[in-house]
């Protein structure tokens, strides 16, 4: 059960996007957010369309597993489109009943809104699909690295990254192993009422507690047995290097950018639906 | 009275880039009040494999039938089969967090509807049988050694009164005395309360010395199930799957090819030192 949660997972596969600078992918996912808020127009959205799918496509992450990371994120996509449906008021009424209205305006608004926010996890999981936890949080604290002039503890604030990023699958896998032990036990997870149902948690929070001081405990205990002392210094087993490939990326990208904005703009092709 | 595996398959993360198979076409049966050994290769599915005997792990395909009744039937009483089939874990102290040692060991038969003399009754005994010091019963379960609550852990279990007792590397990261103290406990109460015991280990020699049977895992199959001796025989293909037979077995196979006319399908070390003054005299 718990193995169903892939959003913000790694998928192992041989591409091109998987081989890409963590670099180039934190920069290039932060345009192409900010670049679907840079259009209003159906053109815009086939142009973004076609990247995302073109980017699948190379990533040989399989369309199932990314449809399957949307699943967590549901409840807020329905809210939000039915927020946007009823309560933009603009354009034609299509329908009216007692205090709900629907117009013409906030049907386009709540389409545009959803695919808007779909494509926005697609694109950000899509690239903690295609980076290790490790690669990424070298990304980052290669990027941020200028904020070290302003006293930005970049080196530990990646470290602490890092390994809460490392601890998930851990924990998870702990708690898998906990729950089994106190079903055998004979625990009673799933009957109840919500007081009972909490209760019944206790005797997996307990241990999953216990467990997590345990390991933080032992892990700073083999760092500083292993001269740890902060980012001063420090050098990477794997330094980043951009290679001939992470360039093009940036290009790539950056004329998607401005391929976006100028046909989301010029070329309207404002077809509303009725 | 029996556990029985027909065509057991479990594949991990089916349909993902994680797939795994775990296990591949078991068949087994394990009769009542057996002692079994399984022993196998990091990751050859022994870990898997105990945890469907309870149920908490269901197979992809195939069937387990437990006292002859399919366990994978609608409306089959999961919780009854756990009352019976009691599962320790591997590191089972990890599981303990009750605010002292008693209650803890009360919390399995709590769930299974006792009063609150019978758990306690229960528990004393259970704790007794893995001889734990009394003056700790009222101790947090945090506050106790490693080996201390792997103990109380296993009195966790045996407070349910299982019929059948599955071990899970129940004496991984003891010392060799608690090691002896927890096997012959639950040798002692296999003889004396005709528990079913399966055991899960990595010692040649543990799995030599308490087992009737014993079942060799690789690679998500069963490679040997046979009594241990006849297994140890294969010495050679157990050291091909990364395994080995009991110390014991390789000295008496030495001696053997040194001339001396000894058995060498003896296991434990009594029973080589028997054969060897045999062998002398």
């Amino acid at each position: 059960m718990i193995r169903d949660i892939t959003i913000g997972q790694y998928y192992p596969a041989k591409s091109a996007v998987h081989r890409l600078d963590p670099r180039v992918k934190l920069v290039s996912t932060l345009l192409y957010l900010i670049s679907l808020f840079l259009f209003r127009s159906i053109s815009g959205y086939l142009v973004a369309t076609l990247f995302l799918v073109t980017v699948i496509r190379i990533s040989r992450v399989p369309f199932s597993f990314i449809v399957r990371g949307l699943k967590p994120v549901i409840m807020l996509l329905m809210i939000t489109v039915l927020f946007n449906l009823f309560l933009t008021r603009s354009g034609e009424v299509l329908f009216h009943a007692w205090i709900f209205t629907i117009t013409e305006g906030g049907l386009v608004t709540a389409v545009y809104m959803a695919i808007r926010l779909i494509y926005l996890i697609i694109g950000s999981s899509l690239m903690t699909f295609t980076t290790t936890p490790n690669e990424l949080t070298d990304g980052i604290e290669a990027l941020l690295h200028p904020l070290n002039k302003i006293r930005v503890p970049v080196h530990e604030v990646a470290m602490m990254m890092s390994i809460a990023l490392r601890f998930i699958p851990i924990l998870l896998e702990e708690t898998d192993k906990i729950m089994k032990a106190q079903i055998a036990r004979g625990a009673d997870l799933e009957s109840g009422n919500m007081i009972q149902r909490a209760k019944s948690m206790i005797p997996i929070l307990v241990p999953l507690f216990v467990s997590a001081f345990r390991r933080a405990n032992d892990l700073a205990m083999a760092m500083e047995a292993r001269c740890y002392r902060g980012g001063e210094g420090r050098t990477k087993m794997k330094p980043l290097h951009y290679k001939h490939g992470d360039y093009t990326a940036y290009v790539i990208v950056i004329v998607y950018v401005a391929a976006v904005v100028v046909i989301g703009r010029y070329v309207p092709l404002h077809v509303w639906i009725f | 009275m029996s556990i029985k595996l027909e065509h057991l398959n479990y594949v991990y993360s089916q349909g993902t880039a994680y797939e795994k198979k775990a296990l591949k076409d078991i068949c087994l049966e394990i009769p009542h009040g057996e002692f079994v050994g399984i022993i196998g290769h990091t990751g050859s599915g022994k870990s898997t494999l105990i945890q469907h005997l309870n149920g908490l792990i269901r197979a992809t395909s195939g069937e387990l039938f437990y006292n002859g009744e399919n366990i994978y039937q609608d409306g089959y009483n999961m919780r009854g089969l756990r009352n019976e089939v009691g599962l320790v874990f591997q590191y089972p102290e990890h599981q303990l967090f009750e605010i002292d040692v008693m209650t803890d060991v009360c919390f399995g038969p709590k769930n299974q509807g006792l009063s609150a003399k019978e758990c306690e009754e229960r528990a004393l005994e259970a704790l007794h049988l893995v001889g734990l010091k009394e003056k700790y019963y009222k101790v947090s379960p945090f506050e106790l050694s490693g080996g201390q609550k792997r103990r109380v852990a296993i009195a966790g279990v045996l407070a349910m009164r299982p019929k059948v007792l599955v071990l899970d590397e129940p004496t991984a990261g003891l010392d060799p005395k608690g090691r002896d103290d927890i096997l012959d406990q639950i040798a002692y109460l296999h003889k004396e309360s005709d528990l079913t015991v399966i055991l899960v280990s990595h010692s040649m020699e543990d799995i030599a010395r308490y087992a009737d049977r014993l079942i060799v895992m690789n690679k998500g199959t069963v490679m040997y199930n046979d009594e241990p001796k006849k297994v140890f025989e294969h010495y050679q293909e157990l050291e091909q799957v990364g395994l080995a037979a009991p110390q014991v077995t390789y000295i008496m196979h030495d001696l053997a090819g040194k001339g001396l006319p000894v058995r060498t399908d003896v296991t434990t070390v009594s029973e080589a030192a028997d054969e060897i003054i045999r062998a002398l005299a």
